[in-house]
């Protein structure tokens, strides 16, 4: 069935548009200019039946899911948050890769009863702790999560720490692991049933190349 | 609340104004003489019943979704519709009780605490067919069919058919011996294709390892060549699950044979409404839209809670999405003048018996024909009142 939509990639700015640009130049796909350097939101790649948008990576989930965009890139906290419903997740870019932690200050005492939590995963953290089975307080923040502990907003941070430089060098310490993160090539449940074959060709190349770059780092 | 804000509706809560009521009310029209040439009678469930019998077989999912009242006769919680499938399936076994093939449809509103998909209705405009009564390819390929003609007649250009078996599934994930737990978590990573959880979470399971291939390999089993891919990974797994696999090509060639051009998508892992349904499964997609515009399939096991299992499948969609392919056609009166005259009364009349719109003016009434929609007027010629242009 011909269709005349192009098809459309959501990917958001910094880590993960650096990394996923060699992949999807591995798949035949590149940009035509450098995104980094231009206000525009949608690019045109090579293809002219590719289109790319950047938007902000929270936002990767709902446009992928509203079928605003038919494949995105989005890490696995993004995802996790979002709930993922309505969304495939058919492949691992082994990309910007961290881990989701809880971090407590150092050296602090365990807490029994309820605790408080600050986070910009409010949803991950709460199902966290009900799994564990402890009542807490998530207290949603946009930013500069490792300042609540310091002034006594939070007794706990849960957020991705990749080094963990930054929360040494405010006194904490991550303590719980509650997910590895990467970043996942997304697709819209309706687009992979509608151009199944235009999409899965896409999903193939971009397999194959992940599996190259993921032995290179390996050997 | 802010003054001016007091007039909006609640989300997920729409009106439909005249031009687009004209359309869905004639699509429902349609649609229904459709039904009924297929021996598909029309029954109107109840808006509000106990939550009990609402709920029964459902699932959890329909709880969350439905919307609670006390009767303050009985004490008793009662739940406004948010589905109208069970609430069929209950007037089959209970309220019909008939033996054989029960062929039943609707078109009612439905009322959801949240809207099946974000930004979507909370009270969908529900149409769709329940066939009760018989267990195999030829209901299935039936009420297929049936979705097809609804979304022919409703102008939806270019459909995908999408088509699963969710025993198959179930099956393998029987032969595996997986508690409900596992089967649980299993069954999120499925809806979500998630390779990678995929992966580890069937390695960590304890089954042999024709199991953990055919888990494995099911949410890619899709497209043209699924069926062909999937005999040989099932075969050493599950009886069940080849039985499952079997019906699924016998449905989809004889679909594909009485339409012959229809773009179908087989998803051997798809397990939308995995809870309820029984067997085959099948959603209609059109380019664009982000959710499916009609789906269903076969759930044989509702009616068991109501002390009678009865095989069914069925299908429904929300008029309000259906109507949007179809072009809004404009409608234009006849403009009468409001003269207080016998024979004008019987000319009008005579036109609206022959199904002419004639609009009367209003006394004092300032408004023009063509602001009213009208195209034509009665004027008084040589004593008699006839049909003229509207001169402009």
């Amino acid at each position: 069935m011909a269709t005349q939509k192009p098809l459309t990639i959501a990917l958001s700015k910094g880590r993960i548009l650096k990394e996923t640009l060699p992949l999807l130049e591995a798949a035949g796909i590149h940009m035509l200019e450098d995104p980094e350097k231009s206000r525009k939101l949608i690019f045109d790649t090579n293809r002219p039946d590719v289109k790319i948008i950047i938007i902000r990576a929270t936002d990767v989930p709902p446009y992928v899911q509203y079928g605003a965009a038919d494949l995105g890139v989005a890490g696995k906290d993004v995802l996790m948050e979002h709930g993922g419903a309505g969304i495939y997740e058919p492949l691992d870019l082994h990309i910007a890769r961290c881990k989701l932690m809880v971090a407590a200050p150092k050296d602090a005492a365990p807490i029994h009863g309820r605790i408080r939590v600050a986070t910009k995963f409010v949803d991950i953290t709460r199902r966290y702790y009900a799994s564990k089975g402890q009542q807490a307080d998530v207290i949603k923040l946009y930013g500069a999560m490792e300042l609540a502990p310091i002034v006594g907003l939070a007794d706990r941070i849960v957020d991705v720490v990749d080094t963990g430089n930054t929360l040494r060098a405010n006194g904490l310490e991550p303590t719980e692991l509650i997910a590895h993160i990467s970043s996942r090539l997304v697709v819209n449940q309706a687009s992979m049933k509608t151009r199944h074959q235009e999409i899965q060709q896409i999903i193939d190349l971009l397999a194959d190349a992940v599996a190259a770059k993921v032995q290179g780092e390996s050997a | 609340m802010n003054r001016d804000e007091r007039w909006l509706l609640p989300e997920g809560v729409d009106e439909i104004l005249p031009s687009k009521a004209r359309a869905v009310e004639q699509l429902r029209r349609r649609l229904l003489d459709l039904y009924a040439s297929w021996g598909y009678e029309l029954v109107f469930p109840p808006l509000i019943e106990f939550l009990e019998s609402l709920l029964n077989g459902a699932g959890q999912d329909l709880e969350r979704e439905t919307y609670k009242v006390t009767d303050r006769l009985t004490g008793r919680l009662m739940g406004v519709r948010a589905d109208i499938t069970p609430q069929v399936a209950r007037m089959d076994a209970h309220s019909l009780r008939q033996e054989g093939p029960v062929r039943l449809c609707y078109c009612s509103t439905a009322l959801r605490t949240r809207p099946a998909v974000p930004g979507g209705t909370r009270a969908p405009y529900q149409v769709g067919v329940e066939l009760f009564g018989h267990d195999g390819v030829d209901s299935d390929v039936e009420v297929i069919s049936l979705m097809l003609a609804t979304l022919d007649a409703a102008d939806i250009k270019a459909p995908t058919l999408d088509l699963g078996h969710v025993g198959i599934y179930r099956a393998l994930v029987a032969a595996a011996g997986l508690t409900e737990t596992q089967e649980y978590a299993l069954t999120d990573i499925y809806m979500r294709k998630a390779r990678t959880e995929l992966t580890d979470f069937v390695a960590g399971l304890d089954i042999g390892e024709a199991e953990a291939a055919a888990l494995q390999a099911l949410p890619w089993l899709t497209g043209t060549d699924a069926i062909e891919k999937a005999e040989p990974l099932l075969a050493s797994v599950s009886e069940d699950a080849l039985q499952a696999l079997a019906q699924t090509k016998a449905v989809i060639e004889r679909v594909q044979a009485l339409h012959p051009n229809l773009h179908v998508h087989v998803d051997l892992g798809e397990l939308r409404g995995y809870r309820y349904h029984t067997g085959c499964i099948f959603a209609v997609y059109s380019n664009g839209l982000s959710e499916a515009v009609a789906k269903g399939g076969r759930y044989n096991r509702i009616g068991e809670v109501f002390g009678r299992a009865r095989p069914a499948t069925g299908f429904s969609a929300d008029l309000k999405i259906l109507v949007n392919g179809l072009e809004v056609p404009q409608v234009l009166s006849v403009f009468a003048p409001a003269d207080s005259d016998e024979s004008l009364d019987a000319v009008v009349a005579q036109l609206r018996a022959q199904g002419q719109r004639v609009v009367r003016a209003l006394s004092g009434c300032t408004s023009s024909p063509s602001e009213l929609g009208c195209n034509q007027q009665l004027v008084l010629e040589n004593g008699r009142w006839v049909l003229a242009p509207l001169s402009s």
